[in-house]
């Protein structure tokens, strides 16, 4: 019985110990893991960093109305003026076409009584 | 002691009979026998504990050095980020980002590496040094050569160099050149908006990483909010518009150079709010290389100078407007009360006089208009000292202004200290007190927002400041309509622009001397104004420091012709970036046209 007992617990530790070895294992290498996707995180953050810094350092107002000015030309682009603002009813649209006259030859069944069944 | 086979017996046998037969006292032997025993007792018990006092020393000394090298440990060692942490991801820059009220960058950080040397691990100190000077012109070769071959152990070379300039330097191979990593402090904008950013430089500096400190404006001001890690690289949002200050910029510039102007600033003030859109002061500086304090000279005369927050200068006739409004609060007077204008008014050595022959009575409305000194002075004396005193401190005009900038404290409002009868009738018409233009934006913004107090804020606010009621609305509303008369019928009538109803009030004043007296031919001009009249929305300042117009047979130097013209061109700029309506001709524009169909 207490060679059993022995043998039972034995058996155990050897067991515990194993799973243990593994979970070391397994943690150091999800901690591996995190270092390595945080160190890219880090670096995709530095990167979009130093990308919003170019960006606002391209669209800088001074750059851009001295762009505008080169490319006047190519452009004509003007500084924002209040006569450039309009009203909906100024604004001309294309007259539409005149719709040319039909002969009326055959009559057309303008009753929807007929459209129940049929195709629509 | 439970030792007994060892244990000798008290009184024994053999030595009691002997002792007996030769007479002795066998107690004596029972007594040396016991005081042996207790001797050898005594002295295992010594041995016992002076073993124990070992032990313990032992675990006491292993417990002291153990906590004493994790100690030195924790101080010698570089502090690392604990590994299994998710905390560690949020952290993102040293500094927070500044932004404007629609998110575009103002300041923002970027990585890059500082350049230092350990002369002691050069292969060619010289060679290195030549190599260095070539790289970085404005690095001297003598110098560097004697850090490098003299005794030190550590130079710094350079606290921020580009890509390029890093590549040029590892290419030389050098071992004893060293990089470190650095945040550095970026405005991608440069110039824009200077004065209110103030600039960022180095405080605690290592080898490994270097603290970003600000050294003026908002950024010395929010130093702890922007380096606080708990906000989690939130942005700092300003109300400033990155456009429409650009544009403001361009423009006062512009101005400043057709009138020959020293300085010139520029507030543009949301009425409703406080929030400060844009505020220029010129001339300005680029706080990427933030220029050093001037050690002589006016501190007016430096760039660095914020004319908006700290310039404190007697701002003249748009003063009046408040004495005509606290009199129509008060209900002394209405628009149409006729007031005496005859003058001049003489107090003592002083007398109050008017730019020009006015008459001999006015309206309050035609004082305004025609900006009379003896008509607003006579308004005053009814107004009274204590209450004039007063309403003004209410209007914020006797304290610094409460804007988020360091320098706000330094533009304290100069006032005399004996307010006289005199005074209230100087101060009436803007003389004999200082404020900024700052300070001056904020008052006018309150007569805007119907008499609402309205104090000046550089932060985004999402709802319009609740503010005490400093003036009933109908007197608020009166000085409005009165504002629009100066622009109409009166001295700012370059302010009469197409699409835009202006109202304002001119102010023009002489310099003081240093030495005391005024400048003849040194003025301030400002044109306080708030757009659209109907309704005010917005409150515009325009300040130039010593303008003269000479486009005319004498030169002129009044604001109608100087300050006005400015900052009509700025509102018919600034407007639409806005988003402000224009008021449209009835009759239809040519030329619009639909073209993508």
């Amino acid at each position: 019985m207490r060679t059993l007992l022995y043998i039972l617990s034995f058996a155990a530790l050897i067991g515990l110990g194993f799973w243990a070895y593994q979970e070391n294992y397994r943690t150091k290498q999800i901690v591996n893991e995190t270092e390595r996707l945080q160190q890219n995180i880090a670096n995709a953050r530095a990167r979009l960093g130093v990308l919003r810094a170019e960006w606002a350092y391209l669209n800088r107002p001074d750059r851009l109305r001295e762009l505008a000015e080169l490319n006047f030309s190519a452009l004509s682009l003007m500084p924002m003026t209040p006569d450039q603002f309009g009203r909906t009813d100024q604004v001309d649209y294309p007259m539409p076409e005149p719709r040319p006259l039909l002969k009326i030859t055959d009559p057309v069944d303008v009753s929807t009584m007929a459209m129940q069944g049929g195709q629509p | 002691m439970s030792d007994s086979n060892l244990r000798i017996p008290l009184r024994p046998l053999a030595r009691i009979l002997e002792a007996r037969e030769k007479g002795e006292n066998p107690d004596a032997i029972e007594k040396e026998n016991l005081r042996l025993r207790h001797e050898e007792m005594r002295d295992k018990a010594r041995v016992r504990a002076e073993g124990r006092i070992l032990v313990l020393g032992a675990v006491f000394a292993l417990a002291f050095t153990t906590i004493g090298l994790k100690m030195w440990a924790v101080a010698e060692s570089e502090p690392a980020e604990p590994r299994t942490s998710i905390a560690g991801a949020s952290i993102v820059a040293q500094r927070g980002d500044i932004v404007d009220r629609h998110g575009r960058v103002l300041a923002t950080n970027l990585d890059t590496y500082a350049l230092y040397a350990h002369p002691h691990q050069m292969v060619e100190p010289v060679k290195a040094a030549e190599e260095l000077a070539r790289i970085f012109p404005d690095l001297n070769k003598e110098r560097l050569t004697r850090d490098f071959t003299g005794k030190r152990r550590f130079v710094w070379i350079r606290r921020k160099i580009s890509p390029e300039q890093r590549q040029a330097v590892h290419d030389l191979g050098e071992p004893g050149l060293l990089f470190g990593p650095r945040e550095m402090r970026l405005y991608p904008n440069g110039a824009v908006a200077a004065h209110i950013l103030g600039g960022a430089g180095y405080g605690e500096e290592g080898v490994h990483a270097a603290e970003i400190k600000g050294t003026a404006g908002i950024e010395r001001k929010f130093d702890d909010y922007l380096t606080d890690p708990a906000n989690g690289g939130k942005p700092l949002q300003l109300s400033l518009d990155l456009t429409v200050q650009a544009a403001s910029e361009q423009i006062l510039y512009g101005g400043m150079r057709l009138l020959n102007a020293k300085g010139a600033t520029s507030i543009l003030m949301d009425a409703k709010t406080g929030e400060i859109i844009s505020m220029v002061s010129l001339p300005d500086f680029d706080p990427n290389e933030r220029p050093a304090l001037p050690t002589s000279g006016h501190p007016d005369d430096s760039p660095l100078f914020n004319r908006a927050v700290q310039g404190v200068y007697e701002l003249g006739s748009t003063f009046k407007i408040f004495t005509a409004a606290q009199a129509l609060d008060l209900g002394l007077v209405v628009p149409e009360t006729m007031v005496d204008i005859r003058g001049p008014i003489r107090w003592g050595r002083h007398s109050i006089r008017d730019f020009h022959w006015y008459g001999k009575e006015l309206s309050v409305s035609e004082i305004i208009i025609k900006s009379s000194n003896i008509g607003t002075a006579r308004m005053a004396e009814k107004v009274g000292v204590e209450r004039q005193k007063q309403f003004l401190a209410d209007l914020g005009l006797l304290e610094a202004t409460p804007v988020e900038l360091i320098e706000a404290p330094s533009g304290e409002p100069l006032i005399q200290k004996q307010w006289s009868e005199l005074t209230t009738m100087t101060v009436s018409f803007g003389h004999g007190i200082s404020v900024s233009p700052l300070h001056l934006a904020a008052a006018y913004a309150t007569i805007a927002n119907d008499g609402k107090r309205v104090r000046p804020t550089l932060l985004r606010q999402s709802a319009p400041a609740d503010g005490p009621q400093v003036m009933s609305k109908p007197a608020a509303r009166q000085a409005q309509h009165m504002l629009r008369q100066v622009v109409t019928d009166g001295t700012a009538s370059f302010a009469r622009i197409d699409h835009y109803d202006i109202a304002g009030k001119t102010g023009t004043a002489d310099k003081p001397k240093p030495t005391g007296g005024y400048y003849k031919d040194k003025v301030i001009t400002t044109f306080a104004s708030m757009f659209p009249a109907s309704d005010p929305r917005y409150v515009l300042i325009v300040t130039l420091d010593e303008p003269v117009e000479t486009s005319g047979d004498e030169p002129r130097r009044t604001a109608g012709w100087t300050a006005v013209p400015v900052a009509a061109e700025m509102i018919t700029r600034i407007a639409p970036l806005l988003g402000l309506r224009p008021e449209i001709a009835p009759t239809p524009l040519a030329g619009i046209t639909l073209t993508s169909n």
